[in-house]
């Protein structure tokens, strides 16, 4: 069997006052499409920060089969956050230059960008349809525009995994669709490895293979996405710690 | 007065020490004023003012050292201060603005005793407060040059890292860089470059023309080279135009320097306002959201 993508065991996160991941445990196989869904305050987003590091949690990650601790090929990963798009606007930097940011972790001190760098970011700002706009500066461009920038650095170094954590956060209704489609388009190299924090599974159903459902910071579920979507009535009470009501169409459970 | 500054030593020394800190202030100036760390220069050079005093205050003890640069003990104070700052900033994860004020008023306190135990303000303590034309010494110069060659390695070898920084911390450390490094870096650089300008500057001016040029570029420049190349442009113009202008009608350079950069910041504010439609891009932005 191939060595998993992210290897999860026994991990826990505790804020001074609560427990927000507890005892989670799941593999992320190579293309895999995995979408992480939960209340809010599920410990979604801490999940994803002790994926890229940025907490330190209790408990065992591994990326790409070498323990997090040792891993050092950081550009391998790209991350999209939910604050992507609440930099500071007045921020002299144009389009282009953001997505060049997406390659200087490959790059050593003192290189420089290459014509070939050049030409990758060429690509990636083609591939969101905003090269037309790369000398743009990005705090003038609007939020779907924005956040297609930030797309296009994730991508601009060919990553092998992609973690978005809920990147339509605060970007205006008509242009999650749009950014959805570009999700579909990146989707086509099946290589390609993607965690995707949404409260939204309805819109990506069709590109996830399979879903993780945090509850209170336990793996509440963890299945594939036609498996998800077939839940039985009671596993969908324990994944809704609110009292209501699950209805059933057409023999399925509408959660 | 051309004359004056193709024969005068002095002048040119002075001519000299200029145009470096009007290079290297907006330089890493930039980076600062990105990074919302304006206010630390203003912390930075007031506890440089403890470590020239300090040193004015040896020299006058001690015979041995009576010839000590200033320059020297302020540079040192600086970067300790520096650190402090920033360590102090960890320490108030949730109000890290008052490591400016702590920092400040330790600096502030220091000065002023110093200054008292030297018997008060000498004419050297006063170039140093507004900045001088006339007594920037062949070892100024240098220690200057100095200076401005480490801060160009510096922001050669960490532009990435520091643009990366300054514009997304999170992503840029998820994407490995080794941000504690450039950060206490950057920090070291920043005083030496606060240190280096008092020459010219003085101590009560020099967060100006670090911030002001800056501020002047943000105004018209769409990318982060272009806000650097234009706040460079504005610097030179006003340290070496408000250097000239200082020595023609005997004032203090700090004043003049520090006076023509906010100029230069009206200028660019009534062109934009003119000549460039009306709105700025900040205008335009909080417009359409």
């Amino acid at each position: 069997m191939e060595t998993p993508i992210i290897e999860i065991d026994q991990v826990s996160y505790d804020y001074p006052d609560r427990r927000v991941l507890n005892q989670v445990s799941f593999q992320v196989q190579q293309g895999q499409f995995l979408a992480i869904v939960g209340e809010n305050g599920s410990g979604k987003s801490t999940l994803i920060k002790c994926i890229l590091g940025l907490l330190q949690p209790k408990g065992t990650i591994r990326l790409f089969g070498q323990s997090q601790s040792q891993f050092s090929e950081w550009w391998r990963i790209s991350y999209v956050s939910q604050k992507a798009a609440a930099f500071n606007s007045g921020f002299p930097v144009t389009v282009a230059e953001v997505v060049e940011m997406g390659l200087y972790a490959k790059k050593g001190l003192f290189r420089r960008l290459s014509r070939d760098d050049r030409d990758k970011v060429r690509t990636a700002l083609e591939t969101v349809g905003m090269w037309e706009r790369r000398d743009s500066k990005v705090g003038d461009l609007s939020g779907g525009q924005q956040q297609r920038v930030f797309i296009a650095r994730a991508l601009v170094n060919d990553p092998d995994l992609m973690i978005l954590d809920e990147p339509t956060v605060g970007v205006d209704q008509r242009y999650v669709k749009e950014f959805y489609e570009i999700l579909e388009e990146l989707r086509r190299d099946k290589r390609r490895t993607f965690v995707l924090v949404t409260h939204d599974i309805h819109f990506v159903s069709k590109l996830v293979t399979d879903v993780i459902h945090l509850v209170d910071g336990r793996l509440g579920c963890n299945c594939g996405i036609k498996e998800y979507w077939e839940l039985d009535e009671q596993t969908i009470r324990s994944l809704y710690p609110v009292p209501g009501r699950v209805l059933v169409h057409e023999g399925k459970s509408v959660q | 007065m051309i004359e004056a500054f193709m024969t005068l030593k002095f002048l040119q020394y002075a001519l000299v020490a200029a145009i470096l800190i009007g290079f290297t202030a907006p330089l890493i100036g930039s980076f600062v004023v990105v990074r919302r760390m304006s206010l630390i220069a203003d912390a930075l050079s007031h506890v440089t003012l403890a470590g020239i005093a300090l040193s004015l205050l040896i020299s006058g003890m001690v015979a041995q050292l009576a010839d000590l640069n200033p320059l020297y003990l302020g540079i040192v104070t600086a970067v300790i201060a520096a650190l402090t700052i920033d360590w102090l900033r960890s320490k108030y994860k949730h109000f890290q603005e008052l490591a400016i004020p702590i920092i400040m008023a330790t600096g502030m306190g220091l000065g002023a005793t110093f200054i008292s135990l030297a018997n008060g303000f000498s004419m050297d303590l006063v170039s140093f407060l507004f900045g001088t034309v006339s007594a920037v010494a062949l070892t100024d110069v240098y220690t200057i040059l100095a200076v401005t060659v480490v801060v160009i390695i510096f922001v050669f070898a960490f532009y990435k890292e520091l643009l990366f920084l300054s514009f997304d911390e999170e992503q840029a450390r998820v994407s490995g860089i080794r941000l504690r490094l450039v950060h206490i870096l950057f920090m070291i650089v920043v005083a030496l470059v606060i240190a280096i300008s008092m020459r010219i500057v003085g101590i009560l001016l020099v967060s100006s023309l670090i911030t002001l040029p800056v501020a002047a570029a943000l105004r018209i420049a769409k990318s982060f080279k272009m806000t650097i190349f234009l706040a460079i442009i504005f610097g030179e113009i006003a340290t070496v135009l408000g250097l000239v202008l200082a020595y023609q009608f005997d004032l203090a350079p700090g004043g003049m320097i520090v006076l023509l950069a906010v100029i230069e910041l009206i200028i660019v504010m009534l062109l934009e306002r003119f000549w460039i439609g009306g709105k700025t891009h900040e205008d335009e932005h909080r417009t359409s959201a």
